[in-house]
């Protein structure tokens, strides 16, 4: 199959490489039909990701259809499934609370060592997002091996809604959706968002659902800005404005009521919070 | 003397946490949370054709008569030890001790012990002691081949979690030849 695959600091290529197989019980097969590049690979393309080798097949947001299932997959051939990018085993006692991020089985046992080494406690797995998070292969590739293909897959029932409106499910809306609901957002709220990226801007559009009046968006990059716009925002340029004063005038003078960081690591320009 | 410090109290940690472990013989603990009952882990744990499936070290564990049995382990530098090693006491569905017999490669001891935790299920807990082979510096060499018992003993722990809790035993690989090729790269 072709797959893209990690070769080093910004060295990503097309490679064609060896099909993934069912290797366990709960295994499934998925044929992607779309893939999306998240903000997240900018970071493994950057090499700011340790523990990433050579021929890493890359990405964690994918749908498409199932064509082989394990004994013990729930999932049919032929179905339509969005699969989260979490590998979590949906039996221990993370994921009894669904903390799935925190999942404690998803990640092989000898992965696990990096992340409790190097943090304290191991890292959950990811698809195609280096080994301590599991060394599994990713889905910007034509075929995938999703694991516990019975916990996390979602199927998507109606043929007539298109991929593009539901492939964000695996990350990108729920990112920014969590973001907001962790912002405790009342009715009635200002507030402020950096980064008008896809989570950014999912971040925007999840604060007016939960009731906020108003938004600040802040980013450098126009057409972004623009979008966030759209979904209703008041926008900010850090690159044009002291966005500290601006944000202090414009709420007059009590600040946003909640603040979202949809900008991570790697920050173009740190003096955006001044 | 009157003004002696006196005996230092300890605290409520493991004494295998502790800082003045003595430095030649290795002692270390590790344990694991697992949702399944106590009698089903003791059980699994009893039967050595079922370690050999969770332990990535061991190449073969041989019964020899009663509470005897030969342990065959990869060790570093493409070797192989081999020891016997006899269970010097067992509480069903508790704990199981054991020590190598005198004259064995590497000297060891330890007990499993399984403890109810509720809701949560079971704390399976590894104490291991052991002489390092080659003393300290044959200790980080173990370290570096990934052959370190503490390391092992997490390891395997884990992988007996991941069997009872997920059904399965989780592999970052892609098809079975990379899965093979990984094994490869855990061997010394
Ligand atoms: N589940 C997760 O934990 C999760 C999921 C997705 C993304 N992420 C992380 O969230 C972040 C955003 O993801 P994305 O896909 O939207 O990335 P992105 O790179 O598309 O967007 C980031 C945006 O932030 C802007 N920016 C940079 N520095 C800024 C600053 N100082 N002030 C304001 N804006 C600034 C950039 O111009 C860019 O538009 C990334 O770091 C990504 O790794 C996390
Ligand atoms: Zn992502
Ligand atoms: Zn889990």
């Amino acid at each position: 199959m072709k797959a893209i695959a990690w070769h080093g600091k910004h060295d990503v290529r097309c490679d064609t490489v060896d099909d993934p197989e069912i290797l366990n019980p709960r295994d499934a097969i998925v044929r992607i039909t779309s893939t999306a590049i998240c903000g997240s690979d900018l970071h493994l393309f950057d090499g700011m990701i340790p523990t990433m080798q050579k021929g890493d097949v890359l990405g964690h947001e994918f749908m498409g259809e199932v064509v082989e299932v394990g004994a013990r997959s729930t999932l049919r051939p032929g179905q339509r499934v969005v699969v989260p990018f979490p590998i979590a085993c949906g039996r221990c006692y993370h994921c009894s609370k669904h903390e799935y991020a925190a999942c404690e089985n998803g990640n092989p046992a000898e992965n696990q060592d990096i992340g409790r080494e190097g943090m304290g406690q191991p890292m959950s797995a990811l698809f195609g997002y280096s080994h301590m998070t599991g060394g599994y292969s990713g889905g910007q590739a034509e075929l995938v091996r999703v694991p516990f293909s019975d916990v996390g897959p979602l199927v998507i029932p109606d043929d007539s809604i298109p991929d593009e409106k539901v492939l964000f499910l695996t990350d990108i809306l729920p990112t920014g959706w969590m973001a907001a609901e962790n912002a405790g957002i009342e009715s009635g709220d200002t507030v402020a968002v950096w980064g008008c990226g896809p989570v950014g801007l999912f971040a925007v559009q999840s604060a007016f659902l939960m009731g906020a009046e108003r938004v600040m968006a802040i980013d450098h990059f126009p057409h972004r800005l623009e979008l966030a716009q759209r979904f209703g925002a008041e926008t900010v340029n850090f690159e044009q404005t002291k966005v500290y004063e601006a944000l202090q005038d414009m709420t007059g003078g009590i600040g946003p009521d909640a603040c979202i960081d949809c900008v991570g690591l790697e920050p173009t320009a740190p003096s955006s919070t001044t | 003397m009157a003004d002696a410090p006196t005996r230092k109290t300890r605290d409520d940690a493991p004494p295998t946490a502790a800082k003045d472990l003595h430095a030649d013989r290795a002692l270390l603990a590790e344990a694991v949370t697992i949702a399944a009952p106590r009698a089903d882990l003791y059980r699994f744990w009893r039967d050595p054709a079922n370690l050999a499936s969770i332990m990535e070290n061991v190449v073969r564990i041989e019964p020899i008569y009663g509470k005897r049995s030969r342990w065959t382990v990869k060790a570093p530098g493409g070797r192989t030890v081999s020891w016997e090693s006899v269970i010097t006491h067992e509480v069903p569905d508790a704990e199981v001790g054991w020590q190598s017999v005198a004259g064995a490669e590497i000297d060891n001891s330890g007990r499993i012990e399984f403890r109810d935790a509720g809701p949560r299920g079971t704390v399976v807990r590894a104490v291991i002691a052991y002489d390092p082979p080659g003393g300290l510096i044959g200790q980080t060499i173990a370290r570096l081949f990934q052959r370190e018992p503490r390391v092992q003993a997490r390891r395997d722990l884990h992988r007996l979690k991941q069997l009872f809790e997920a059904g399965e035993i989780a592999t970052g690989a892609r098809n079975r030849r990379l899965r093979q090729e990984r094994n490869e790269d855990q061997r010394p």
